[in-house]
């Protein structure tokens, strides 16, 4: 039976299609990034070793290190707007009629393509046949902003969908967490007089924090990925005020043909994750971290 | 008699009180529902906008209100998306590409998840080590050199490098959500098969790959909805229009015709529908499958 079970030939035959398939389409071009980012080059023609010019640059530019603060700012909005999705997944999960329903409502967004959504969201922002100039005029305001025009408010105005996109997907996690604690638990914190506030507060979150480290790193290192959604909507306009740093990559790359400070720029941008995924472990890790979840 | 009427008030005034609780009861869930059907709505309505501006004509869009309700549906909107936005070629092209990615990344992920926890070899570790650490790469950071490497065999504007590309960045996650599952099914049947002798392609066909259909289709759902919904890569790798995908198919239509708003909102909806049905008869699925897929990230 051993035997049967580590045949080499079937091992490489299971293995090797798929373990292929990630070397040369993951592994090998996010090293060439860090290559490429060495050279002069128009994507085209030939590449000239420049050494670390590019790199020299991109310390010194301004635009990249404003898309960095871009992203990091929708990596903190995004950590923040946890606490809503937490908040309602709280009530969501405390014995609430209908709440099957109610979560599968919230996750449609987050079906949806990120197209789809920033077109809706460019229609919804429309300042004089949108929606929401409407809906606020409701409310007797009359300055309503200009929204994705205004580079004071652009990078804001696209973060309200991205909170809409992502609500259902980290309220159907935390509402997952929140029915694995167990019952016994809080029975018994019920029976020595605790309210629905102490339970939450001192039992259940307690009890999920682990989950919830999880969705912050989750929300910090897709913030720093936001692409499409910022490509479609604004394409990092109105002048770079909602530039981040994929969008300055791809811009830098496919429209003004830099490929090799293009490239640069994409290896910054895995420095910055992998940077960030490190820190946001560091900042959430505890003593009792052991735990497997 | 007037023992009677004491415990008469007394029960009254018991369930007073008790009514007076349940009242106060009543307005705390009242108050939650009210926070939780007013967050529905917001996730729902911008949505149902949608579908009432694809009906509308431009006159109806511009002149009035926006919560206004189409007065006579548009189905012309519908007519002209389909038609003269080219969007049946990119609805085509969507599905077979989508389909296709699916089952490579099933098979493959299968294949690799197998491997790694049924079968005994030293590498297993290392080569399960550097699927789970390429979920971390962000795409992003590899799209010139892929742009590069399609361009010098090819495959650039050819739908091989989008299929490949899907196959190889969904990997990681379908073979995180069946490593799950591979882990908790028992291993005895497998190993009554080698017993009795059956080939190791026999058992893997017909007796794991089976055994795992439910988390399988779990994972195509996840799968089929990324790929459905995927941009960058066709907009980067693909110029020409026959082989273009839904989502960048639409936002160049979007692009031409930025005034019509009906014909705009119909072909969302289009873009939408696939993926609303899909939802509407296995969300269950699609809620397992995205809880598992993010909580191992």
């Amino acid at each position: 039976m051993k035997n049967v079970m580590s045949n080499k030939f079937v091992i490489t035959l299971y293995t090797l299609p798929a373990l292929l398939l990630i070397l040369v389409l993951i592994y090998i071009p996010v090293t060439l990034s860090g290559y490429y980012g060495f050279m002069d080059w128009s994507g085209m023609g030939e590449m000239k070793f420049i050494g670390l010019e590019n790199y020299a640059t991109l310390i010194k530019d301004n635009m990249f290190w404003t898309s960095t603060w871009h992203s990091l700012q929708l990596a903190i909005f995004s950590t923040a707007s946890l606490l809503l999705y937490l908040g309602i997944s709280l009530v969501l999960a405390s014995k609430i009629k209908g709440s099957d329903l109610l979560r599968k409502i919230y996750l449609i967004p987050m079906l949806l393509s990120s197209v789809a959504i920033a077109q809706l969201w460019m229609k919804i922002f429309d300042p004089s046949n949108g929606m929401l100039n409407k809906f606020l005029g409701f409310f007797g305001i009359e300055n309503t902003p200009i929204w994705l025009a205004d580079p004071n408010v652009a990078l804001y105005a696209i973060f309200i969908p991205i909170i809409w996109q992502y609500a259902g997907f980290y309220i159907l996690i935390y509402y997952a967490a929140l029915k694995n604690v167990s019952d016994e638990v809080i029975e018994a914190a019920k029976i020595d007089g605790a309210n629905a506030w102490q339970i939450a507060y001192k039992i259940k979150l307690p009890l999920i924090s682990g989950v919830f480290k999880v969705t912050i790193m989750l929300a910090v290192v897709g913030s720093l990925k936001y692409f499409d959604l910022i490509y479609v909507m604004t394409g990092g306009g109105p002048n770079g005020a909602s530039e981040v740093i994929a969008s300055y990559m791809y811009k830098e790359a496919f429209k003004l043909n830099n490929f090799g400070y293009g490239s640069a720029i994409g290896f910054g941008l895995l420095v910055i994750c992998l940077l960030m995924t490190w820190l946001t472990s560091k900042l959430t890790k505890s003593k009792d971290d052991d735990v497997q979840y | 008699m007037s023992e009677v009427s004491t415990q008469k008030t007394t029960t009254t005034l018991s369930t007073s009180s008790e009514t007076k609780k349940s009242f106060l009861n009543k307005i705390g869930y009242g108050f939650l529902y009210l926070i939780l059907g007013a967050f529905a709505v917001i996730q729902i309505y911008p949505l149902i906008w949608l579908v009432f501006f694809s009906l509308k004509t431009n006159q109806e869009v511009f002149g009035q209100s926006p919560f206004s309700l189409p007065q006579d549906p548009q189905w012309i909107n519908y007519t002209k998306a389909w038609t003269a936005g080219n969007i049946g070629l990119y609805f085509f092209n969507s599905v077979w590409i989508t389909v296709l990615s699916v089952v490579l990344t099933i098979l493959l992920a299968s294949f690799v998840t197998f491997a790694v926890t049924r079968m005994h070899w030293k590498l297993s570790g290392l080569v399960l080590g550097l699927f789970l650490v390429a979920y971390m790469i962000p795409l992003h950071s590899t799209i010139i050199p892929l742009f590069n490497m399609f361009n010098n065999a090819g495959l650039i504007d050819h739908p091989a490098s989008i299929v490949l590309s899907y196959t190889a960045f969904n990997l990681p996650l379908t073979i995180m959500i069946l490593l799950g599952f591979y882990k908790t099914f028992p291993r005895e049947i497998e190993e009554a098969a080698v017993m009795d002798g059956c080939s190791i392609h026999r058992i893997f066909f017909q007796i794991t790959l089976p055994m795992t259909l439910p988390v399988l289709s779990t994972t195509a759902i996840i799968n089929m909805i990324y790929n459905w919904n995927e941009f960058v890569f066709v907009n980067t790798f693909i110029s020409s229009d026959k082989f273009k995908t839904l989502t960048v198919g639409i936002n160049n239509f979007v692009g031409q015709y930025l005034t019509d708003w009906g014909a705009i909102g119909a072909t969302l909806v289009i873009s939408i529908i696939p993926v609303l049905l899909v939802f509407l008869f296995l969300s269950d699925k699609i809620v397992e499958g995205m809880a598992a897929g993010s909580v191992k990230g």
